[in-house]
C-alpha cells in the first residue's frame, strides 16, 4: 500500500510544487504507515528523479512515452490510475494548479475516490479521513470527510512548509497501457512564457489597481517587480479596462495566489479581490483612502499615492541591494 | 451542434460567509443567488457562437442539479439567451454526486460541446467538469480561455502552467471555462426576461448515487492582527520591516 504523488516537471526539471507534494505525501504516508511513491511523467534524467528522494520518496516511478508529450487529460488520468492500482495507493496527491485541477476529477471517477480539492494542511485525522479546505473562495474553511476507500487530495501551491528528509529511493520505469482511444485531443501552437516569472509560481507579486490611474503608469510596478524578482498582477477593473492582460487578474474570478509577499498598489480590496490573495503570507497595501478594505487584510500599510510611494519604494529596494 | 452549460447556483460574490446550526450549514439569510460567474461567461460565449449562423448551433441548454429554489437562477440563464433548461431534482451533495447525475442524463440526451465553469464560487472544487468527462469517457480540456468553431471543428485555447496551448478535440468534449472565454457576461434584456418565462424548464428525477465526501462543519478565518501603518515619506522603514521583521525580501 502507498501514498502516490503525481509530480510535474518542466522540460525535465521538477517544479518546486513537486517537492512540496512529495514532502506532503510522505507525511500522510507516515500517518498511514505506508510507502511514499512518486510518479513522474516525461523525459526526466535519473539525477533529477533522485531529487524526489530528498523529500522522503521511497520509490520513484518514471513513465517516459512519446505519446504523453502533450497533456491529454484522459490519457494522463489513465496513467496515474494504472500506477495507483499497481502500487495499491490509498491516497493520491496532486497539485492544485491547472494540470492538477484537470486530472484529479477524472481520476476521482476512475478510482471512485473522493476528492479533497485545494488542501493546505495535513488531514486532521485519517480515520475518518478528515481534511481542512477553503470554501466560498477563502471567505471560510470546511472540515470535510472523505468516505471512499481511496482518497485524492490536491495541494495548494506554496501552502505547505516542505522539508528535506533524505532517502535513497528505488527508481523504476513503467510502461503504461496506452490504447489509441485515450487520445482524442491534439495540441498545436504551444506558447510558453519564457524568462518571465509565473504569477502562480511567484514568491513575490507586485499588483496594481485603479489607483494607478492608467495602464500607461505601469512602469513603476514593472520596475519594482523586476528588482524583487516578482511577478506582476492587477485587480479586476484594471483587466476589464484592458490596461493589463486578463492573465494578470488576481481575485475570486481570476487567479487565486498565495505568494510570500503581495504588494497591492492602488487596490481598494473589494471582497472578491481579497478572496484571490488572502492566503498570501505577507500583504503590503498602498492606498490614498485610509478606509479602504485592503488595510484590513494587509500586514503593512501606507496611506499615500502610488505615484509618489512606488518610486520611493524602488529607491529603497535599490539601496538595499 | 448542441451546446450544454452546466450551471451552479451560488451566493453573489460579495456575500460574506456566515454559518448556522453549529456551523454545519451556510446561512442563506439575505443571500442573493447568482449564476456561478464562470458558468455565466461560458453561457455568454455559447450565445456568441450561436449568433454566427456559420457555426450551425441548433440549441443551447443549461442544466443544474438542485432543488426548486435554483429555478430563478436558471430562468436568468434562459433570459440571457439559453434555449431551454433541465433541472435534476436533487440536493447537490458533492461534486461526484452532481457529475454522476449529469452524466446519467447525458447518456440518453447527448450534446456535442459541454461547458463547465472552472470552479464554483461556493465549494471551489474545480471538479464537476472533469468528473463528468470521465463518467462519459470523453475528452476534457481545462483552464479554457477561448473557444472557436472552424469548419465544424472545436478549437480551444487553454492555459497550461506557464503558457497557452491550442487544442483541437473530438466531439463531444467538456470544456472547462475560466476567465477570458468571454469578455464580459451578457446581461438579460427585457425581451429576454419576458421570453424566459415561456422557455421550457424540464425537471428530471435523480438517479441513486452515493456522495464520496461529506462536510463536517465550517470555520471562519482567524481575524488578522491589525495592519502596521508606515508614514508615506518613510518607505525605507517599510523595506526594512519586510526584510528584517517579515523576512520576505
Amino acid at each position: 500500500m502507498s501514498v502516490l504523488v503525481f509530480t510535474e516537471n518542466w522540460d525535465g526539471k521538477f517544479k518546486k510544487i513537486s517537492f512540496e507534494l512529495v514532502s506532503y505525501a510522505s507525511k500522510i504516508a507516515e500517518m498511514l504507515n505506508v510507502q511514499t511513491v512518486a510518479l513522474s511523467i516525461g523525459d526526466v534524467q535519473e539525477d533529477e528523479l533522485k531529487k524526489l528522494g530528498n523529500y522522503a520518496a521511497d520509490k520513484i516511478i518514471s513513465v517516459n512515452n512519446d505519446k504523453l508529450k502533450n497533456l491529454d487529460n484522459q490519457a494522463y488520468a489513465s496513467v496515474i490510475a494504472q500506477v495507483a492500482e499497481k502500487e495499491g495507493a490509498k491516497v493520491v496527491i496532486i497539485a492544485h494548479n491547472n494540470t492538477g485541477k484537470a486530472l484529479a476529477p477524472r481520476l476521482s471517477v476512475k478510482l471512485k475516490a473522493g476528492l479533497g480539492a485545494g488542501v493546505s494542511k495535513l488531514p486532521s485525522s485519517v480515520e475518518p479521513f478528515t481534511i481542512f479546505k477553503k470554501v466560498y473562495s477563502g471567505k471560510a474553511y470546511s472540515n470535510l470527510v472523505i468516505k471512499s476507500d481511496i482518497k485524492i487530495l490536491t495541494l495548494s501551491q506554496n501552502s505547505f512548509e516542505f522539508e528535506e528528509n533524505v532517502k535513497s529511493p528505488s527508481i523504476e520505469s513503467f510502461e503504461p497501457a496506452l490504447s489509441d482511444d485515450l487520445f482524442k485531443t491534439t495540441v498545436s501552437n504551444v506558447q510558453k512564457q519564457t524568462g518571465k516569472i509565473l504569477l502562480t509560481d511567484a514568491e513575490i507579486v507586485v499588483s496594481g489597481g485603479r489607483g494607478m490611474r492608467s495602464g500607461d503608469n505601469w512602469s513603476p510596478i514593472e520596475e519594482l517587480a523586476e528588482l524583487l524578482g516578482a511577478a506582476t498582477a492587477c485587480s479586476r477593473p484594471v483587466s476589464d479596462e484592458g490596461w493589463r492582460p486578463h492573465e494578470e487578474h488576481t481575485g475570486q474570478t481570476g487567479k487565486i495566489i498565495a505568494p510570500n509577499l503581495y504588494i497591492a498598489a492602488g487596490i481598494s480590496g473589494a471582497i472578491q479581490h481579497l478572496a484571490g490573495i488572502s492566503s498570501s503570507k505577507c500583504i503590503v497595501a498602498i492606498n490614498t483612502d485610509k478606509d479602504a478594505p485592503i488595510f484590513e487584510a494587509a500586514d503593512y500599510g501606507i496611506i499615500g499615492d502610488t505615484a509618489k510611494v512606488l518610486p520611493d519604494f524602488i529607491q529603497a529596494v535599490k539601496e538595499l541591494k | 451542434m448542441k451546446i450544454l452549460i452546466c450551471l451552479s447556483n451560488v451566493p453573489d460574490t460579495t456575500t460574506k460567509a456566515k454559518f448556522v446550526n453549529d456551523n454545519t450549514a451556510f446561512d442563506t439569510t439575505g443571500v442573493q443567488w447568482i449564476i456561478n460567474p464562470w458558468d455565466e461567461l461560458a453561457l455568454t460565449r455559447a450565445i456568441e457562437l450561436k449568433s454566427d449562423a456559420a457555426n450551425s448551433i441548433e440549441n443551447i441548454t443549461v442544466i443544474t442539479v438542485g432543488e426548486k429554489d435554483v429555478e430563478p437562477t436558471m430562468r436568468k440563464a434562459l433570459a440571457i439567451g439559453a434555449d431551454d433548461a433541465v433541472r435534476i431534482d436533487a440536493e447537490p451533495t458533492d461534486a461526484y454526486f452532481v457529475a454522476a447525475q449529469i452524466a446519467e442524463y447525458l447518456k440518453s440526451n447527448p450534446f456535442d460541446l459541454i461547458f463547465n465553469g472552472i470552479e464554483s464560487a461556493d465549494y471551489n472544487g474545480s471538479a464537476v467538469g472533469g468528473m463528468l468527462a470521465e463518467f462519459l469517457n470523453i475528452p476534457s480540456v481545462s483552464a479554457v480561455s477561448a473557444v472557436n468553431i472552424e469548419n465544424s471543428q472545436v478549437k480551444i485555447k487553454r492555459d497550461i502552467d506557464g503558457g497557452t496551448e491550442e487544442v483541437t478535440s473530438e466531439l463531444p468534449v467538456v470544456a472547462i471555462a475560466q476567465k477570458g472565454i468571454a469578455k464580459e457576461p451578457m446581461i438579460a434584456a427585457m425581451r429576454g426576461i419576458m421570453m424566459a418565462r415561456k422557455k421550457p424548464l424540464n425537471v428530471v428525477a435523480p438517479v441513486e448515487v452515493e456522495a464520496l465526501t461529506g462536510i463536517v462543519n465550517f470555520e471562519l478565518p482567524q481575524p488578522k492582527p491589525p495592519c502596521k501603518m508606515i508614514e508615506p515619506d518613510n518607505v525605507k522603514e517599510l523595506v526594512n520591516l519586510l526584510q528584517n521583521e517579515a523576512k520576505v525580501i
